[in-house]
């Protein structure tokens, strides 16, 4: 076999022998390129690895945020509670700076599918507390706002942006993108409506009232929109549906009843109720 | 701010997205035109005749590839320069294509793997990702790896039009080729799925080079593919 084989080594053309043998130490142009798009595709995903890791904890932090924030009704020190959601939600901030960080230089849209589900919670979770001190719904420019950082040591960010500008002010910025912000206060809403539902619970006549009407207005604001945004945000319209439909039954419930039970009872007429949605909800 | 008027204004932007789409479609459609006429043009690479035609199809692919580069000259005027990323999926499909169809007239003019720069050049973009539109890694490298599909069956075609030689000389690209697909660490993505496909290819052009070895069909190879036995 070994006449055989040196036989077919004749055949290849000259000097495009196969390089597997000997040959391995000069590498070929292909080889050169192909160790470069090594390094550049591990680059690339290194990142993407780093902004979901972010993403994550940006999702796990605003989401004890709102648990937080559902609290507040229920517990007579509202203050403190809304004190301690702005820290947690400083800290989230912290955490969309160093993907901001990240994203220096790169086109924000080639990784914002490893972010995008951690900046929709984090919507949700500033527009509640916003709903909460306010009762109005925050813009996509307020949210935008406090997502513009400055630099606060120097070393830091001389180290981060020194190859492309050293002598401008440092401060970057992370832009959610409409579609992000509609599809948080989407599912703010639902946070809404269950804030409705403990509300009664509570005792507190006014608020489901005032949130229907919210909600009403968000929904007029989504049907507006209605099939020009993204797949995602029509199929957000459903539940967003199922929970003003929620809502404004408790409205009605309260309206029908509210006059005939008294005032210290309604927890327990809406404790039966609340069960029911919670088990709804439960569904996927 | 009232919500509604919130709401009015961001249906505006997304009014103002699906507009840019629209655009962007359109000459996505005319590039994809393009590039299946220059398809065509070098599927006749394959036939008997088409082997001794091989430059003249090159040349004419070639001029193809000038309408490629006007119409991506238009492509590029359809949306902001710094958000590539936001439409990329709309000229993924194509520009895939194109870098192929790149690929597959350089290596049959000097049977060589064009480089990623050569191939921006070709299709009229930049190959950097800093100077505006580019070619990204990723679609460079599925561009490559249809190539290595091509080349596995222009390998078993030339040995029917009696072309002895070819066969061996792709083999050796593409053993090169998949060394080279070998250094990469590829995600669990398409890219990574087509990639796959490279060792059935590899394994192809391997029995058609052991077919020619067994029948002594490569000894004349290096003759000349005058075809005589």
């Amino acid at each position: 076999s070994g006449g055989f084989r040196k036989r077919k080594h004749d055949n290849f053309p000259h000097g495009q022998r196969r390089e597997e043998k000997e040959n391995v130490n000069p590498p070929s142009a292909l080889m050169t390129s192909f160790k470069s798009f090594q390094l550049e595709l591990d680059t690339r995903h290194d990142k993407y690895e780093r902004l979901v890791k972010l993403s994550r904890d940006i999702t796990i932090e605003s989401k004890r945020t709102i648990f937080l924030l559902h609290r507040f009704t229920s517990a007579p020190n509202g203050e403190e509670i809304l004190n301690e959601s702005e820290v947690k939600l400083d800290a989230v901030r912290r955490k969309i700076k160093q993907v901001a960080q990240e994203l220096i230089g790169e086109d924000m849209y080639q990784f914002h599918r490893a972010i995008s589900p951690g900046l929709q919670e984090y919507v949700e979770a500033v527009s509640f507390q916003y709903f909460i001190k306010t009762r109005s719904l925050i813009s996509v420019e307020e949210i935008n706002k406090q997502l513009i950082f400055t630099a606060e040591d120097r070393e830091e960010t001389t180290n981060m942006t020194s190859n492309s500008h050293d002598k401008q002010p440092h401060t970057w910025s992370l832009k959610v993108t409409p579609v992000d912000y509609l599809l948080g206060v989407a599912d703010l809403t639902g946070e809404l409506m269950r804030l409705c539902i403990s509300s009664v619970g509570n005792g507190d006549i006014d608020t489901p009232f005032e949130l229907s009407q919210f909600l009403r207005q968000i929904y007029d604001g989504f049907t507006f929109i209605g099939n020009t945004g993204p797949y995602e945000v029509s199929k957000k319209l459903y539940t967003l549906k199922q929970s003003l439909a929620k809502v404004e039954n408790a409205c009605y419930t309260l309206k029908v009843r509210g006059s005939e039970i008294p005032k210290h009872m309604l927890a327990d007429v809406f404790s039966t109720k609340t069960e029911l949605i919670d088990q709804e909800e439960g569904l996927p | 701010m009232s919500v509604s008027e919130m709401f009015a204004a961001l249906q505006g932007a997304l009014g103002q997205d699906q507009d840019i789409r629209e655009e962007i479609r359109k000459v996505v459609q005319a590039l994809e035109q393009t590039a299946r006429e220059i398809l065509t043009l070098l599927q006749g690479v394959h036939q008997g005749p088409g082997f001794q035609h091989i430059p003249k199809k090159c040349q004419k692919a070639r001029e193809h590839f000038g309408t490629v580069r006007t119409q991506m000259e238009s492509l590029k005027t359809k949306f902001p320069a710094d958000q590539y990323y936001r439409f990329h999926e709309h000229w993924r499909f194509v520009l895939q294509r194109l870098v192929f169809l790149a690929a597959f007239v350089v290596y049959l003019e000097s049977e060589t793997l064009v480089t990623r720069e050569a191939v921006a050049e070709i299709l009229g973009i930049e190959a950097d990702r800093e100077r505006g539109f580019h070619l990204d890694i990723e679609d460079y490298l599925s561009g490559i790896l249809t190539l290595a599909s091509e080349l596995a069956r222009l390998a078993v075609n030339s040995v029917t039009a009696g072309d002895y030689s070819r066969p061996l000389r792709i083999s050796t690209f593409i053993n090169e080729l998949d060394s080279g697909f070998r250094l990469l660490n590829l995600k669990n993505d398409s890219l990574r799925k087509r990639y796959d496909g490279l060792k059935y290819d590899v394994k192809k052009i391997e029995e058609v080079v052991y077919d020619l070895s067994i029948r002594g069909l490569n000894k004349e190879a290096t003759v000349g593919v005058s075809g005589e036995k």
